[in-house]
């Protein structure tokens, strides 16, 4: 019965190896990428720092997935799962942020009303 | 399978024959065996709940508390709570029945990683023992949620430290049960049988899995976070040391909210299989209950919101979380009403298993209907805390998933021992968990409404006789689940030899001997739809049911 | 059909290829699958330490730009560019051991678990400096004069924010938990080198090789991520 339970979807015979230069290139743009986000922190842009960096390592992280972690020349479900994991994530990052910058004043406000009360 | 490659199977040999001792037991990588295991400590776990909760509903017998001391009380819900979400029916269905079916409906030899699945199981065992630690270790006050401040406070003293681990080990349990059965679902399938012609108990266990994947490492950051936090005072949730408490309610939230669909989406599953099999007809809107099990578990990510409406949240986050809270109902009611159209004209056999399911459809209507009450923000704060809260939930834990579980704990029981239960019994058993249950829970709904609040050990006399009914129906309940256990141990013993398939089956499991060789199918079952019933006949009772003219598709 | 019982392991079967498999090619896709569900759940796992960050970075931005002056972002990117070192040559073993080059794959493994020992100690001796200072996690966090003294005399002028100690909670807690990821793929790494000096990886045969270094460009991914939002802030 081992037989009926070769999946349909079967992984090709002979594997895919990555040829040599695109596993170069790749951790090339890596390093230089890293440089820029170093470079990208000396310059004041206020509240736009943090989001450069972010999208500079967004797209460190994607050339990982892509090249390294082979998902561009997988099966697409490999990459479903990976971005469905990374959306919920930034989900819960962003609900939870959301929520306590928006309650965070109420905070302040009742935290210095205690201190004006005097100690506990 | 080392150790199995060492036995060569007798042809017809029974996996509970094929290796004996206790090593073959401990070290088994057989699903079966590892189901079996699951579901003695999972019937354990609900036995110590269980015994729990009595304690607990004696104590309330009267408004001053009639058994244990106030803080023996607290102990008692904490860990009736925590012992019955954590150990039983988050476990329950998935890894004790899911792990035994799920590959015998798939038609394959073993789970993806049988391997992964053992390990999956000795965390389950650390967790829960953990918890008995955590028990004599003078036990634990805080609640179920674990709520710091004062979960985390110094006070607290090793009774936390220990559930918060068990809590973190018996999450990687179910991460690792998740992996399995996706990657089960997915792989292992014969190349004929296609997504749509799985059974849904598959696919709910599937949607099940994106939830254990996504939800629970949540909550392994969030208890190993809490532990460290007890231990080192990090200033993460302890407001004195800068933390947010609140923030340790979203992370819990982000969780244990959609921990209650993996609790209730495999529920569901038995129901889609056991509906459609005792009403013989082919179950009603198969796309449509196979999907709503997907967005079921998708929406169910963002409705966390909702158990922290009186926690602080901020307003708009509040009407966020209750318009999306309010969108479960659609999928849900998807099912149900397919699940009615199924029944539509159907030869329904009131058979023990569909007993439980009937049961399953009354209380989950009203466990589902009350949840609006408690989604919408307006009616949710003064609903808030009291036993309206407790009642509504235990329709849904209780009421539709332990009846879920007996049902499919039936329906297979003659798979998994190859014996068939007393019917006279278990639909008596049946019937007593219906009437305990409701007589438990309806008089704490009223009692909720009327303004009694969750969690204290006394109350206001004006609830005494609402109290005295839940108690009496607590009893009714329990001496239903007793009769249903007599039952099932007593049919080890003088129990008629199940056949093959008793019910009339068409899913791939009931193509397997009762009980399964050790390798699942002697030979390759043929494919078909899992609720093509067409040429399925009753030779006799003995004999069970058989497709006419062979089983060729 | 001529179904073997898995007992009578005939002599055809491949000898890594597990009794409920029909086929390596199917044993390795589900392997495959298998590790990136397990890093989806590692994702989400980080997911809630990234969320501490982002609450406490929105809600207390002061705490951030005065702590992170005790980070050197120098030994931050030394270890960036270590570790993307190593998973170059853990990609690289995937390719050798795909290509049947067993001398290829074992300096590769050997490559990948030296850089990965590499950064250990560049994190041990950024650990121990901190520590040493008394910059510790939460309530722990008591600072030193001397390493006062080291701060941008503009810094020293205001008074230090509250609570400086939860950022450091965050930081030992994402550092370390990552840390903990890399010593667990040392392992891992070692356990590897063991199989290919057997010679049990070929082109027939890759699955561990490959699983092992998935969930090391996860490490080193989040590695990618932690260096901007800790040393560069």
């Amino acid at each position: 019965m081992n037989e009926t339970h070769a999946s349909p979807r079967e992984g090709a015979a002979a594997p895919h190896a990555l040829p040599a230069p695109v596993l170069v290139a790749t951790a090339a743009a890596l390093m230089a990428l890293t440089v820029l986000t170093v470079v990208a922190s000396r310059i004041d842009l206020g509240a736009f720092n943090v989001v450069l960096a972010l999208a500079i390592a967004g797209l460190k992280a994607s050339l990982v997935a892509l090249f390294f972690m082979h998902l561009r020349y997988e099966n697409r479900f490999s990459s479903v799962v990976f971005v469905t994991a990374v959306f919920f994530a930034v989900l819960l990052v962003g609900l939870v942020v959301f929520d306590t910058t928006q309650y965070q004043p109420d905070l302040r406000a009742a935290q210095q009303a205690a201190q004006r009360a005097g100690p506990r | 399978m080392s150790t199995a490659q060492a036995v060569p199977a007798a042809a017809g040999e029974s996996y509970l024959h094929h290796g004996r001792g206790v090593r073959s037991w401990l070290l088994t990588l057989d699903h079966k065996r590892i189901g079996i295991m699951y579901l003695v400590l999972v019937i354990g776990a609900l036995f110590l709940g269980g015994v729990f909760a009595m304690v607990l509903r004696l104590h309330l017998w009267s408004p001053g508390g009639a058994l244990v001391s106030n803080d023996a009380y607290n102990k008692l819900f904490t860990l009736h709570g925590a012992v019955m979400v954590f150990l039983f029916v988050i476990p329950g269905i998935p890894s004790a029945l899911g792990n035994f079916v799920v590959p015998l409906q798939v038609g394959a030899k073993d789970v993806a990683f049988p391997r992964v699945n053992l390990l999956s199981f000795y965390l389950y065992l650390a967790g829960a023992l953990l918890f008995v630690g955590a028990l004599v270790a003078g036990g634990l006050d805080t609640g179920w949620t674990l709520y710091p401040p004062y979960s985390l406070e110094d006070a607290r003293g090793l009774g936390i430290l220990l559930a918060l681990t068990g809590v973190f080990l018996a999450g990687f349990s179910s991460i690792l049960t998740g992996v399995n059965f996706i990657a089960t679902i997915h792989k292992m399938r014969p190349p004929r049988m296609g997504w749509f012609d799985l059974p849904l108990f598959l696919w709910a266990l599937y949607a099940t899995g994106i939830i254990q994947i996504i939800a629970t490492p949540v909550l392994g950051i969030t208890v190993a976070l809490g532990f460290l936090e007890r231990l080192f005072h990090l200033g993460i949730f302890l407001p004195e040391y800068g933390g947010d408490p609140v923030l340790f309610q979203h992370f819990f939230w982000f969780y244990s909210h959609p921990a209650v669909y993996i609790m209730i989406l495999p529920a569901m599953g038995i129901v889609s299989e056991v509906v459609s099999v005792f009403s013989r007809k082919p179950i009603f809107g198969y796309r449509f209950i196979a999907m709503s099990s997907i967005a079921i578990a998708v929406i169910g990510f963002l409705v966390w919101g909702h158990h922290m409406f009186v926690s602080g949240q901020s307003r708009w986050t509040n009407v966020i979380f209750s318009f999306l809270t309010l969108l479960v109902a659609i999928p849900s009611a998807i099912k149900t009403f397919n699940w009615l159209a199924t029944m539509y004209k159907g030869a329904i056999v009131l058979k023990t298993p569909m007993i439980y399911v009937l049961t399953f459809f009354a209380i989950f209507g009203v466990g589902g209907l009350t949840g609006l009450f408690l989604g919408a923000l307006a009616t949710d704060v003064p609903l808030h805390d009291t036993y309206f809260v407790v009642a509504h939930f235990h329709f849904v834990m209780v009421g539709a998933v332990v009846t879920a579980f007996l049902a499919g704990l039936h329906y297979w029981w003659p798979k998994m021992t190859g014996r068939m239960y007393d019917e006279r019994l278990g639909r008596i058993s049946a019937a007593l968990v219906f009437l305990g249950f409701n007589l438990t829970f309806i008089p704490q709904f009223l009692a909720g409404v009327a303004g009694m609040p969750r969690r204290y050990a006394t109350y206001a006399a004006a609830f005494q006789g609402m109290n005295r009914l839940s108690t009496v129906g607590a009893m009714v309940l329990a001496l239903g689940m007793l009769i249903a256990a007599w039952s099932l141990l007593g049919s080890l013993f003088r129990g008629r030899r199940a056949p093959a398939n008793p019910w009339g089956a068409a899913s791939l499991e009931w193509a397997a001997a009762s009980p399964p060789v050790h390798d699942n199918f002697e030979s390759p079952p043929a494919v078909v739809y899992a609720y093509d019933y067409s040429g399925l006949e009753l030779i006799s009772e003995e004999a069970g049911w058989a497709r006419a003219g062979g089983t060729s598709r | 059909m001529s179904a073997p019982s898995p007992g009578s392991a005939p002599a055809a079967r491949a000898p890594f290829l597990a009794p409920h498999f029909g086929s390596m090619g199917s044993q390795l896709d589900t392997a495959k699958l298998g590790t990136w569900l397990f890093l989806a759940s590692e994702v989400l796992f980080f997911g809630g330490l990234f969320t501490a960050y982002a609450v406490f970075r929105a809600n207390h931005p002061d705490l951030f730009h005065y702590a992170h002056h005790f980070l050197d972002w120098r030994l931050g990117a030394l270890n960036t560019v270590v570790l993307i070192g190593s998973s170059l040559s853990a990609a690289w073993s995937v390719r050798c051991a795909q290509l049947g080059q067993r001398r290829g794959l074992r300096a590769a493994l050997l490559v990948t678990l030296l850089l990965a020992g590499v950064f250990m100690v560049v994190k041990y001796t950024e650990y121990s400096h901190k520590l040493h200072h008394g910059i510790g996690w939460g309530a722990a966090y008591h600072p030193t004069a001397e390493i006062l003294e080291s701060l941008p005399a503009a810094l020293r002028a205001v008074p230090a924010p509250e609570h400086l100690g939860t950022f450091y909670s965050i930081y030992f807690l994402m550092t370390g938990l990552h840390g903990i990821h890399v010593l667990v793929g040392m392992g891992l790494y070692l356990w590897l080198l063991r199989r290919a000096g057997r010679g049990d990886f070929g082109p027939g045969y890759y699955v561990p090789v490959d699983m092992v270094a998935l969930y090391w460009h996860i490490v080193d991914m989040i590695w990618i991520f932690l260096f901007p939002l800790f040393y560069l802030v």
